[in-house]
């Protein structure tokens, strides 16, 4: 039942976009981001879709699994989708009730709604094509200047290794308890919204202890190895950029820059 | 409640590239009554096989039929399979949540719509069953006992539903020696008592080959053996081969015919080892 969940999810298949440094990808992601944010017309979204496509086709990872990772997003979308379609001034063209669609609705719904696609599309990306233990180190690189400023890079960047590593623990764990108390006749499916959440009990009591107690034995197991934050520590894996980072950041500039140029001179 | 397994396949997370089989064409036929043994190496397909035995997974291809009913088929109710054929799963201790020992144990019984004296009476039997006294842990909270005992609150609230068909996944993983024998010796009491199937599923050769009537062992997602554990206990070099063994009495029977000592040989349990080791013993006083 967890299986649908795609985001934030590795899939390995070695090809170019996956050997990147993560600070190349974590900034062209950002980029990205940026760049939906610059335009303001349909036209546009043309280059970046066809960038998204090229980078999909060079990771190897295929389509069909990314725009996977935008099924538990639909109700979202439709969402906003219908709030922008009834909630903006101008041409009415159709109405029920006290609500009015309008044309300049319609065509800012259109429009939020792709980016909202294309943000989650862009986003997952990053996280199908980088393992979560190069992507924090990734972070915690591009976050050490701020360290003068005060911001604990490290420890932020472990806390989310901590995070993300046990996200599947726990996915699993829920599966497993889910189990077992199906198998002892408990219902999960069925019944009204109380009778539901008072379903839950059975699960999410035997979830927290575990959980805590889980918390409890890393800590332990990292005390027990000497941990100790940030401080002189040295990496196994020392992050490098080479040619494949230019070529991919150049790219990546080349984009942002056409988007501005089209809005600014067009 | 007799269990019919037909070509059954399961794959795990098909269409990705994590996509593994975990079971394979397994045919399998267990008798009302019968005591199972089901063992094989980590990773062998055991636990998945037992999960469809109650509708918790759907097999990819492949029927399961418990009681002359099909429980693939999407009409049939899995809450009705599920009062039928109880599991425990490994580590049951993991699944407590209620308050009290007595309304964890109550939580299956309840949600089969038992009335309040039936429920009480059934958590009572499942306690003394497990050896756990009613009157002093009744009111305690399940998390607070031991690990031991812990386990045994889990199981006796699988007993309490008192399933026909009742499957237990490594039951005794993790228990000391003593808590081990002793919620060995629970089960086979209440299979003893109710007659009910019962299927082990285990590690441990020496428990398998004291207490049930048939073994099943399976090796990456297959059933290669099944038999009773004379015959299955013969295939030293099979079973080895793929990481398992045979119990360790048998090793000594062997040790022992090297050294010109005439013993059976399909010997597997220390009491038997014992009876033949005197026998031989007298007959050479004879001579």
């Amino acid at each position: 039942m967890f299986k649908d969940i795609t985001i934030g999810q590795y899939y390995p298949t070695g090809s170019y976009v996956h050997e990147l440094d993560p600070r190349t990808k974590i900034l062209a992601t950002l980029a990205l981001i940026v760049g939906l944010f610059i335009i303001n017309t349909f036209v546009p979204y043309i280059y970046i879709v066809a960038f998204i496509l090229g980078v999909v086709y060079v990771s190897k990872v295929p389509l069909g699994y990314v725009l996977k990772g935008l099924k538990p997003l639909r109700v979202l979308i439709l969402f906003t989708f219908i709030i922008n379609v009834f909630m903006s001034q101008g041409d009415i063209i159709w109405s029920i009730g006290p609500l009015n669609a309008t044309r300049e609705g319609i065509y800012k719904a259109l429009f939020m709604a792709i980016r909202l696609i294309l943000l989650v599309v862009g986003t997952s990306i990053l996280t199908l094509t980088t393992s979560p233990i190069s992507l924090t180190d990734g972070i915690e690189q591009l976050l050490n200047p701020m360290k003068k400023i005060g911001v604990p890079a490290h420890e932020l960047a472990m806390m989310m290794t901590i995070a993300l590593r046990f996200i599947p623990t726990l996915l699993e764990e829920t599966e497993k308890i889910m189990k077992a108390q199906m198998a002892r006749g408990a219902d999960f499916e069925s019944g009204n919204v109380i009778s539901r959440a008072k379903g839950l009990v059975p699960l999410l009591v035997p979830l927290f202890i575990s959980a805590f107690r889980r918390a409890d034995e890393l800590a332990m197991a990292m005390e027990a190895r000497c941990y100790r934050g940030g401080e002189n520590r040295t990496k196994m894996k020392e992050l490098k950029m080479d040619r494949g980072d230019t070529i991919a950041l150049a790219t990546t500039a080349l984009l942002l820059v056409i988007l501005v140029v089209h809005r600014t001179v067009l | 409640m007799s269990i019919k397994i037909e070509n059954l396949t399961y794959v795990y997370n098909p269409g990705s590239p994590f996509e593994t089989k975990a079971l394979e064409d397994i045919n399998i036929e267990i008798e009302s009554g019968e005591f199972i043994g089901l063992i094989g190496h980590t990773g062998s397909g055991k636990s998945t096989l037992i999960q469809h035995l109650n509708g918790l997974i759907k097999p990819t291809s492949g029927k399961i039929v418990i009681n002359g009913i099909d429980i693939t088929e999407k009409t049939v109710k899995l809450s009705d399979i599920r009062r039928k054929v109880g599991l425990v799963f490994q580590y049951p201790e993991h699944q407590l949540f209620e308050e009290t020992v007595y309304k964890d144990i109550a939580f299956g019984p309840q949600n089969l719509g038992l009335s309040e004296t039936e429920i009480d009476q059934r958590v009572r039997e499942a306690m003394e069953l497990v050896k756990l006294p009613f009157d002093e842990l009744r009111d305690r909270s399940p998390f607070e006992l031991s690990g031991g005992q812990k386990r045994r609150v889990a199981i006796a609230g699988v007993f309490a539903m008192k399933p026909e068909v009742l499957v237990l996944d490594e039951p005794t993983s993790g228990l000391d020696p003593r808590t081990r024998d002793e919620v060995l010796d629970e089960i086979k009491t209440l299979h003893d008592r109710y007659k009910n199937t019962v299927i082990l599923v285990s590690h441990s050769m020496e428990d398998v080959a004291k207490l049930v009537d048939r073994v099943i062992v399976m090796h990456n997602g297959k059933v290669i053996f099944s038999g009773t554990p004379r015959e299955v206990f013969k295939e030293t070099e099979t079973l080895e081969s793929i990481g398992l063994g045979v119990p360790q009495i048998s090793y000594l029977v062997k040790a022992l015919k090297k050294k010109n000592i005439n013993l059976r040989e399909d010997i597997f349990t220390v009491e038997e080892a014992k009876e033949e080791i005197l026998k031989w013993i007298r007959s050479n006083k004879n001579v």
